[in-house]
Parts: C-alpha cells; sequence; structure tokens
C-alpha cells in the first residue's frame, strides 16, 4: 500500500466535527423533547409530544454510533484515553438511552405498565443528557495520561465543573426541544413548548456564562487564546453574536414566531461548540495530544475516507428526505396514539 | 474474593454482545426469507407470499430496533473496557468497524424505511427492491463484523510499530486467513437459525389449525431450505475446522481436550477436562475417529495442549470443549429432522404429523443455542488474546479499570438486559400469536408514511389500549 502523500487530519477534523455537531443537534432536539416530555399536562399532549420525534429519533441517534467508531478509526489514540477516562458517564448515557429507545414502542403496546414506560422516556432522556453534558466537562478539564493511556480513576470525570455542564446541557437539550415543539405544534401546546422555552433559555444562558468565565480561569492556555493581542480582536465577536442570538432567542420566544425559536436554539448551540472548539483547537485529548499526535496511520485514514466520502452525502440526502416527509405540525392521526 | 476487572470485563462484554448477537443472528436470515417472499410475491403474483412477508416484516421491525439499541453498546464497550486493545488495533479494525456503522446506518436510513412503512406508498417492484437492499444490508453488515473478527482470529496484512497494529495490504486484513471460512459458516448458521424459528412458528399454527394455508406454505418451503443449508453447514464446519488447524492449533486442541501430541487420535464424545492434572476425566472416546474428523487421515498428528506453555492455552477449556459439542449436538438433531422431513414428505404426511410438529415448535429456539456456543466455542478458544498469538487479552484491558468499577457497570448491563429482552420476547411473542392474518383486515391507520422508525407499531386489534 503506498502512503498518500496529502495529510488528511484536517478532513477527519472536519468530518468528525461536523459529525459530532449533527449529533448534538438532532439527538438533542429529540432527548430535549424527551425532557419536556415529563412536564406535558395529559397523556394526549405526552402523545403528540412523542410522535413529534417518533419517526426520527432512531437515526438521530446513530450518528452517535457512527461518531464513536469514526473517533476510534481516525484518531485511535483520543478514543482509547477518553471513553475509559468517561468510563461511567458514558455507562449511564447507554443505559438511559436503551430505556429510553425501547419506551417509544413499549409504551404503546404495554398499556398495562404505561406509567413505567412514561417515566423511562422522560428520565432516560434526562439522564442520557446530563452524562452527555459530563462527559463535555470532563473533555474540557482534560485527563490524567501516563503515556498512551489514561491513567487517572474512573469517578474523577466528576468535579464540580462537569456536573454544571451536565446541568447546562440538560437545558440546552430542553431549548432546542422547546424549539422543536414549536415548530411542530401549535395552540396550547405550542403556548406551554414556549413557556418551557423561555426557562430553558435562562437556563442555557447561566450556563454559558459559567462557563466561559470559569474555563479561563482554570486553563492558562484557554485564557491566553482568548485574551492575547491580536486574538482577542479576532474571536470577540464569538460573544458578541452569541449575546445578540440570545436576545433575538428571547424575544422569538415570546411573539409568534414558529421557526425562530428553533433556528435560535440551534446558532446558540453552534456558537458554543464554536467556543469550544477555539478553546482547544487544535487539541482532540485537551492539553495532551493534538489532532495530529491522536490520528491512525494515513492508510487507515485514506481507507475509510473513500467509503466516508461516498456513503455520508447519501446518508444526509436520506436523512433530510425523512424529515421532509414528516414536515409540518405533527398530527394526531400518525404514529403512537 | 476481590474483584478482577480484566475477568468481569470479559464476563461484561460476553453479557452485552451475547444478548446482542441473538438478534443479528435472527435478523439476517429473516431480512433474507422476507427478500425471498417479496420476490415470490411480486414474480407469481400469489397473494399469499404477501400475507406471510407482511407478517414477519412486523417480527423483524421489533427485533431490528432490539439490536439497535443493544448495538449502540458495542462499540464504547471496546473504548470503556478494551482501550489498550483500542490504542494498538484501531488503525487495523477501526475502519473495518466503522464500515459496518456506516452500512448499517445506510441501510437504516434507506431501505428499511420503505420495507417497513412503504407498502402503500411505492409500487410493488420498489418495495421488493427495498426488501433486497435491507438483506444485501444486513449481509455486508455482517461481511464486516466477521472481518474484523477474523482478523483478530488469524491476524494477516499488518506490521507492528511501536507496539501498535498498522495496516500495510488492506486485502490482507479484510480478507484474513479464516475469514472465508468464517463467513460461510456463520451465514449459514443464522440462515438455519432462522429457518428453524419460521418452521418452528408455522407447526404451531399447523397444530393450532389456524393460518393452516400461510402455515403450510411457510414450513414446505423452510423445509426445502434446511434440507440444503444443513448437510452444506457440515462440510462447511469440516473446512472451518481444517482452517482452525491450521492457524489455531491450540484452539483446536481446546476443542478437542486434547492434551499429548500424538498419531491416531481418539474423538472424545465426553470428557471432563482437567487444567490443573492436564487430562481428562470420564472421558468416554472413539479410537482414531478424531483423527479423520480433524485431519481427513486415521493416522493423523494433532497437536496436545502440551505443546504451549500453560499461559498460552485457552482458558476455561470447558467452554470450548463442551461449546463445541452442544453446537455438534444440536447440528445433528436439525440433520435428524430434515431427513425426517423429507421421510414424512415423500409420504405426503408432512403436515399432518402432530409428533413432528410438535418436535418443529420445540426445536425453534435451537439454532440460537447452538449460534451462541459457536460464538463460545470460537472466542473463548482465541484466549488468551484478543489479537491471535500477538496481543494478549490481560493488555488489552483498559488500565485505569478497578474491579469495583466493572462490577457496578456490569450489574448495570444485567438489570437494564434482563428486563428489554423478555420484554422484547414477550411482544414477538404477542405478534406470533396474533398471526399473519392480521395484515389483510387490518386498514393500517398507524404505519402509513413512517420511514426510519424501526420499531414498529403492532396493527393489533387491542385498540382500546392505545391511548
Amino acid at each position: 500500500m503506498t502512503q498518500p502523500v496529502i495529510d488528511l487530519v484536517p478532513a477527519w477534523t472536519l468530518v468528525l466535527g461536523v459529525g459530532v455537531f449533527l449529533y448534538v443537534l438532532l439527538d438533542g432536539f429529540d432527548l430535549g423533547v424527551g425532557i419536556l416530555y415529563g412536564f406535558a399536562a395529559d397523556r394526549d399532549s405526552r402523545n403528540l409530544v412523542m410522535n413529534s420525534i417518533a419517526p426520527i429519533w432512531d437515526g438521530n441517534e446513530t450518528w452517535l454510533v457512527l461518531g464513536g467508531l469514526a473517533l476510534m478509526a481516525a484518531f485511535p489514540l483520543a478514543f482509547a484515553i477518553i471513553i475509559p477516562a468517561v468510563y461511567f458517564p458514558i455507562l449511564v448515557m447507554l443505559l438511559a438511552l436503551i430505556f429510553r429507545g425501547v419506551a417509544f414502542e413499549f409504551r404503546y403496546r404495554d398499556a398495562e405498565h404505561r406509567t413505567f414506560w412514561d417515566h423511562a422516556f422522560n428520565y432516560g432522556s434526562i439522564i442520557g443528557a446530563f452524562a452527555q453534558g459530563v462527559v463535555l466537562g470532563a473533555f474540557i478539564q482534560g485527563f490524567q495520561t501516563e503515556g498512551r493511556h489514561f491513567a487517572g480513576g474512573s469517578f474523577d470525570c466528576f468535579t464540580p465543573f462537569s456536573l454544571l455542564t451536565g446541568v447546562a446541557l440538560v437545558f440546552g437539550y430542553s431549548l432546542l426541544g422547546a424549539g422543536w415543539l414549536i415548530l411542530k405544534t401549535q395552540g396550547t401546546l405550542q403556548d406551554w413548548a414556549r413557556a418551557l422555552g423561555r426557562r430553558a433559555l435562562i437556563g442555557v444562558l447561566v450556563g454559558i456564562a459559567l462557563v466561559s468565565l470559569w474555563t479561563p480561569f482554570a486553563k492558562p492556555q484557554i485564557a491566553e487564546r482568548w485574551f492575547s493581542w491580536p486574538d482577542i480582536v479576532i474571536f470577540a465577536p464569538v460573544p458578541i453574536v452569541t449575546v445578540l442570538i440570545a436576545y433575538w432567542e428571547w424575544r422569538s420566544l415570546n411573539n409568534r414566531s414558529e421557526a425562530a425559536p428553533f433556528i435560535g436554539a440551534v446558532l446558540l448551540f453552534v456558537m458554543s461548540y464554536l467556543g469550544i472548539a477555539i478553546s482547544l483547537f487544535p487539541l482532540i485529548v485537551p492539553y495532551k495530544f493534538t489532532l495530529w499526535d491522536a490520528a491512525s496511520s494515513p492508510s487507515t485514514q485514506a481507507f475509510f475516507l473513500v467509503g466516508t466520502v461516498f456513503l455520508l452525502p447519501i446518508i444526509l440526502m436520506y436523512t433530510g428526505w425523512s424529515y421532509w416527509v414528516f414536515r409540518g405540525k405533527v398530527r394526531g392521526d400518525l404514529g403512537y396514539h | 474474593m476481590s474483584l478482577d476487572p480484566l475477568v468481569l470485563s470479559r464476563i461484561q462484554f460476553a453479557w452485552v454482545i451475547g444478548w446482542h448477537f441473538l438478534l443479528p443472528a435472527f435478523t439476517v436470515g429473516l431480512a433474507s426469507f422476507i427478500a425471498v417472499l417479496e420476490g415470490l410475491n411480486l414474480f407469481t403474483g400469489r397473494e399469499i407470499y404477501l400475507r406471510i412477508s407482511s407478517f414477519w416484516i412486523k417480527i423483524f421491525a421489533v427485533s431490528f430496533g432490539m439490536g439497535v439499541v443493544s448495538g449502540i453498546v458495542m462499540p464504547f464497550q471496546i473504548g470503556t473496557n478494551w482501550s489498550r486493545y483500542s490504542d494498538a488495533a484501531a488503525d487495523v479494525v477501526g475502519p473495518l468497524l466503522a464500515y459496518e456503522g456506516l452500512v448499517a446506518f445506510f441501510l437504516e436510513a434507506a431501505f428499511l424505511g420503505v420495507l417497513l412503512f412503504g407498502r402503500k406508498l411505492v409500487p410493488p417492484w420498489a418495495h421488493f427492491v427495498a426488501a433486497l437492499m435491507v438483506a444485501f444490508g444486513t449481509l455486508f453488515s455482517t461481511f464486516w463484523i466477521l472481518s474484523t473478527n477474523s482478523w483478530m482470529q488469524t491476524p494477516a496484512g499488518y506490521a507492528i510499530v511501536d507496539g501498535r497494529f498498522v495496516p500495510k495490504d488492506w486485502l490482507q486484513i479484510i480478507f484474513s486467513p479464516s475469514f472465508p471460512y468464517r463467513l460461510a459458516h456463520v451465514v449459514d448458521a443464522v440462515y438455519i437459525t432462522t429457518g428453524f424459528v419460521v418452521v418452528g412458528v408455522a407447526a404451531s399454527y399447523l397444530r393450532q389449525r389456524r393460518f393452516v394455508e400461510e402455515a403450510r406454505t411457510m414450513l414446505s418451503m423452510t423445509l426445502w431450505l434446511l434440507t440444503v443449508l444443513v448437510p452444506l453447514q457440515f462440510l462447511l464446519g469440516d473446512a472451518h475446522g481444517l482452517n482452525t488447524l491450521e492457524h489455531q492449533p491450540a484452539k483446536l486442541a481446546a476443542i478437542e481436550a486434547i492434551w499429548n501430541t500424538h498419531s491416531d487420535v481418539e474423538l472424545n464424545l465426553f470428557a471432563i477436562p482437567d487444567e490443573k492434572a492436564e487430562t481428562d476425566r470420564y472421558a468416554i472416546a472413539i479410537p482414531e475417529l478424531g483423527s479423520l474428523i480433524l485431519t481427513h487421515d486415521l493416522h493423523g498428528t494433532v497437536h496436545g495442549l502440551k505443546d504451549w506453555p500453560a499461559n498460552e492455552r485457552p482458558s476455561p477449556i470447558i467452554v470450548p470443549f463442551f461449546g463445541f459439542r452442544i453446537m455438534v449436538g444440536i447440528a445433528v438433531i436439525m440433520l435428524a429432522m430434515v431427513v425426517t422431513s423429507l421421510w414424512l414428505r415423500w409420504r405426503g404426511e408432512l403436515f399432518h404429523t402432530d409428533w413432528f410438529l410438535w418436535c418443529c415448535t420445540l426445536a425453534s429456539p435451537l439454532g440460537f443455542v447452538a449460534v451462541l456456543a459457536g460464538w463460545a466455542t470460537t472466542e473463548v478458544g482465541r484466549q488468551p488474546w484478543t489479537v491471535y498469538g500477538l496481543l494478549r487479552t490481560a493488555d488489552s484491558v483498559s488500565p485505569s479499570l478497578t474491579g469495583f468499577d466493572v462490577a457496578v457497570s456490569l450489574a448495570g448491563y444485567c438489570v437494564v438486559y434482563l428486563v428489554m429482552f423478555p420484554a422484547g420476547l414477550a411482544l414477538m411473542i404477542r405478534i406470533i400469536r396474533l398471526g399473519p392474518a392480521e395484515e389483510s383486515t387490518e386498514p393500517e391507520p398507524i404505519e402509513s408514511g413512517r420511514p426510519a422508525q424501526p420499531v414498529q407499531a403492532l396493527p393489533s386489534t387491542e385498540t382500546g389500549q392505545r391511548r
């Protein structure tokens, strides 16, 4: 096998970055819908809330598998350090996602235990979202390593900071979920989603503010990245634009906009994601290994890239198509009811 | 008793993949069966194939959904518990696994929705194509996952640089020496597994005099298929065994519980292998037959376990030894059933012989037992290595884990799986009780236009329970 001369790391960084973000966005809003599900007033609203994501949730979740496997294939060192370091959050997330996933079907068929499956769906979503937030927090804080291995303990990932990011992500997903529900519902249910959306937005903004203040204080590298000259000028638009989006989001939650709350929530996620990327690039195992340190062999990256370039656009097209099929307001007569 | 993270991680991996494996073992064959039924309906125009197909699609939907949720667990297992394996081998196995994920994802996004919900939305030929693509998709998935497994059993096409495997030749990696044999053996096994489930369900209907026309068609066509596949499995298994003798002689010695290298090897029908004393107790053996089967020569020489130091022998040896005997024992039962079916068919009594139909119902889970036994044989037989002869299992486990950590996670997986899998099984049994005729009378208010939703709603008569 001849070694490719071009550096494929940027390509893989892009694919993985976009893939992870798509997962966060897509499963984010349907986990958020599951979180808000617990606040729904009656069974009819619960049915509608669940039906708004029933046809698409599992496609969203498959990005998680692809993200994990792509990380393993393209940046194995990062996979081998990060995944064992967040042993318990991953365990809790997987178990929560299993409960939540089968609840769609079992709630509908297993009428005797419907309340149990309602709780499974709701708490599964909350716990799954929280666990992902803990993973994010632990990732930003960095890991204790020795050679090419994680050298800390399995409970190191639970810190005040990672618990904060866990809670913040629950609010974040709730905001996405509220935006989705505003898009997909009408009348009193939509008003209900707007009210929850406002509360979620407050939680999100507090979370973003705390994380933005905490990280530069705790990590000099991050402070250096944001506050050194001329970077401070280059990156200054990020917080400014975030504040503007937050204001716009608050307004659209209060007026009659149908799509704006969802778009605003997505944009807030884009800005937060961008913020984290700016803070950490080019590190994939924060403060230890760069993307290039962690990359698999060029032959491995090339071999996997060929299929990805071919299949990923098709997957995206079909995903788009299935969203198109279920466009418009969710109806009471389609899906589980 | 101290908790060993290595032992517990092995148990945990076996637990989550063992449960997961049951689902593809069923859905790979079922997808092909559905594709055949859809094709028969399209080309003969006989509506009965459609009714049978629609019935099995409902069961396929539930099992595929269970396969998805239990499958999400798998890639993370490799990271959480086997990080040193991940670091060492990911350059080689990473893309193979990722291709499996991509193919499964592609299949789910593209064709499963049409298969499950699109009968009324697309022309019949398009529905057939969707069924065919789902069947091919499951087979491609099988291809990649077995390619990964085979490379770990018989590694090829790699170089070792700084203690890590790096790819040298992708064709050699994908088609490692044991791969063609394993692929053929496993695909035949999962087809047979599905076949016996279909036969069992059809036989139950015939005994209950329900859905007689559908049941006869299912029973007849599936038994014909099994008449080919079951004898074929003996040939494929034999070829796979010769391959193991050549590439993994220690595994073969463990399977047969042979301790001393010698010629004219006897065949142990039963024994209690004693690892400490390095001997077999209570052995019941047939002289010469071992050599004949293993080497195709009455006087052939087979290596015994004592040729390897104790820390390079598969352990616990009773797993491959008994796993293999359970698998072969079930294969013999299956062969006897297939032969009996031919005899009954010749006498024209296939559909009326209650004792045989009872046997068919009882035999329906046998394929799963055989598949699990075979899997345990080959995986424990690979021990103490994750990458055979090169990377020890003990050197593959995540260094950061304590026994307590893994005990907690194992307990979590045990509880959740013991809720999920029985619940899913109960759901499928419910669908089977309702039977295939439901489909034609039900106006399908629920399903139409719901692609990408593999866990499908049962158009049941319990309308009152839906709200």
